[in-house]
């Protein structure tokens, strides 16, 4: 089996472009897609039309839920009064201009999904398979915790996102967290690039080549997985925000590849290794 | 789970998981002694005392089949205990850490010792600095003499050795100051070098020395069953939190002097529902994740 996951697309349909081509061009047909897929960037209505040809199997976010269900905001989960700023500045940008169809569309989507494919039982998810909008950062949730996670739900492969930042940890009897990044913004390292994750098992692993690929299995199943930067057009992007009137705030993420806002939710490691 | 109706009323909360173990680490001993502490910390109160690294490892390994995902260290002032750089550089091994401090009596040895252990595994160690004004003005009658300019000298040396420090404060001024009070601490934090503060405002907690400075709670200052219809209990911190002290295990490090907070010696005994019969109950309902750091914020959606 052979899939490309991908996280949250934050009104970026441009990225959403480049990624389902970059992930065909890698000979990938199967595609999913962990929710929020508004939010931060221009013209919401333009993702929905690329899902929907390419076939991506989606997951309901904080922001879809909160969208499809005429919520007041987005349930991001931030704490600081400018973090909740700039957030509803984007919740409602995106609130007005999602097409009634789309907002329904959200409203339907599964807060979970499941596949087992090779003996390998996959979890997808938002935050965690707890709670939709929890934030998972690498640097501060345990190894022991995301192990009681996956067991308790009867995971072998955990796939999340909503933090914005990929990685992934090594669990007991080969279990796996894989946090699959975003394709809504850039990871605050200063790369105007984003992130997806391609996922192999089975017969499509490719043998290892010692490269920085993750060569392992899980009952005794190869697997691969495998985070892949994409680069796409983002002076495009910044320019349809400005065109838009998004703060340039935003638009300064996206030329630069750092978060100038949603910084107080940040562990310390994490908002270290950005310029903010 | 909330228990609609139990002897006189209170409402019962469920630990739905152990997500912060938390460490009394060094007891009620302070070496300050704030006028709004709710567990009255000084110099010579020893009502709790300060725990080995041999009873911290012990519960570090006994956590790790309930799936803890963060571990506090608390006080009392954390660093007057002698274990403490060994007993953060054990945690850091197990997950990541958070310790509260005063700041006073940071030595640059430990916190280079620390910045390595940190560098060495792959959990943060966060540092919370309790501030409560950004002047000694403000600061300094609650705290202590010159307790401003030593804290602060404390947050330079945190920043000078990499870390980003969370400044904490207790709120002992009108909710409507809140913006231009943050916005003097975030310029005062900068002219200290620290050029991304971090803020964190705790509500007062009318127990302890507080009840003396202020008042204590009213007798209507409680959660009523009523109240906890559609409420969200991962606000609580007693849904996802205990509490190791050297007296046994607690069920929040708000309550430590109420008789019915300690629930047993070991976390297996302390799984036990908890009685929300208290006034700081009522703060922690009312303000929600009063406790944990801003990036385990556990707002839930609908």
């Amino acid at each position: 089996m052979k899939l490309a996951i991908f996280g949250g697309i934050y009104n970026n349909y441009l990225a959403l472009e480049a990624a389902i081509a970059d992930a065909r061009a890698r000979g990938i047909d199967q595609f999913y897609c962990l929710g929020d897929l508004g939010a931060f960037g221009p013209y919401p209505n333009r993702v929905f039309p690329l899902l929907k040809e390419a076939g991506v199997i989606c997951i309901q976010g904080n922001y879809d839920d909160s969208i499809g269900n005429d919520l007041d905001d987005c349930q991001c989960g931030y704490t600081d009064p400018r973090d909740n700023h700039f957030a509803q500045i984007s919740y409602e940008y995106t609130y007005r201009n999602t097409a009634p169809e789309n907002r329904r569309w959200m409203r339907d989507l599964p807060t979970e999904l499941r596949l087992e494919a090779d003996g390998i039982r996959f979890l997808f998810c938002h935050g965690s398979p707890r709670q939709t909008n929890e934030f998972l950062w690498e640097s501060t949730t345990s190894t022991q915790f995301l192990d009681k996670l996956a067991i308790d739900h009867n995971a072998d492969i955990v796939l999340a996102t909503h933090t914005g930042i990929h990685w992934q940890r090594e669990l007991s009897d080969g279990r796996r967290f894989v946090n699959v990044g975003v394709l809504g913004r850039p990871e605050n390292d200063g790369s105007t690039n984003v992130w997806y994750t391609i996922i192999r098992t089975g017969k499509d692993t490719p043998k290892p080549t010692g490269s920085a690929r993750w060569d392992s299995t899980v009952n005794n199943i190869p697997i691969e997985i495998d985070f892949i930067p994409l680069a796409y057009n983002h002076q495009r992007l910044a320019q349809e925000m400005q065109n838009e009137g998004l703060p340039e705030e935003f638009i300064d993420t996206i030329r630069n590849g750092w978060w100038t806002t949603c910084l107080e939710v940040l562990p310390s490691r994490e908002r270290l290794a950005g310029k903010w | 789970m909330t228990s609609p109706a139990s002897p006189g009323n209170i409402p019962h909360v469920e630990l739905r998981s152990l997500d912060e173990l938390w460490f009394q680490v060094s007891g009620t001993l302070c070496n300050l002694e704030c006028t709004h502490c709710f567990i009255s910390c000084s110099p010579h109160n020893d009502s709790f005392g300060y725990l080995s690294l041999e009873t911290v490892s012990q519960s570090l390994e006994e956590s790790i089949r309930w799936g803890v995902k963060e571990y506090y260290f608390t006080g009392g002032e954390p660093f007057l205990n002698r274990d403490i750089v060994p007993i953060l550089e054990r945690t850091l091994e197990f997950g990541p850490a958070t310790v509260l401090t005063n700041g006073i009596v940071l030595q640059p040895e430990w916190l280079s010792r620390l910045r390595d252990a940190e560098q060495r595994g792959k959990y943060s160690l966060e540092f919370r600095v309790s501030i409560d004004g950004p002047t000694p003005e403000a600061n300094d009658p609650i705290r202590g003499p010159r307790t401003f300019e030593r804290a602060m000298k404390g947050v330079r040396l945190l920043v000078e050795h990499g870390f980003l420090p969370i400044i904490t404060m207790a709120r002992t001024w009108d909710l409507s100051e809140d913006e231009r009070i943050l916005g003097e601490f975030r310029s005062v934090l900068k002219e200290h070098g620290c050029d991304r503060p971090r803020l964190k405002v705790l509500p007062r907690l009318q127990i302890g020395a507080e009840a003396g400075r202020t008042e204590g709670y009213g007798q209507h200052d409680r959660i009523t069953p009523e109240m906890m219809q559609e409420f969200d209990e991962s606000q609580l911190i007693c849904n996802h939190s205990r509490v190791v002290t050297d007296r046994g295990v607690y069920v929040c490090p708000i309550l430590l002097d109420a008789p019915d907070a300690r629930l047993g010696e070991t976390l297996e005994d302390a799984t036990v529902n908890f009685p929300l019969s208290h006034g700081a109950c009522y703060t922690c309902y009312q303000y929600g994740a009063i406790c944990t750091n801003p990036s385990a914020s556990k707002s839930s959606t609908t």
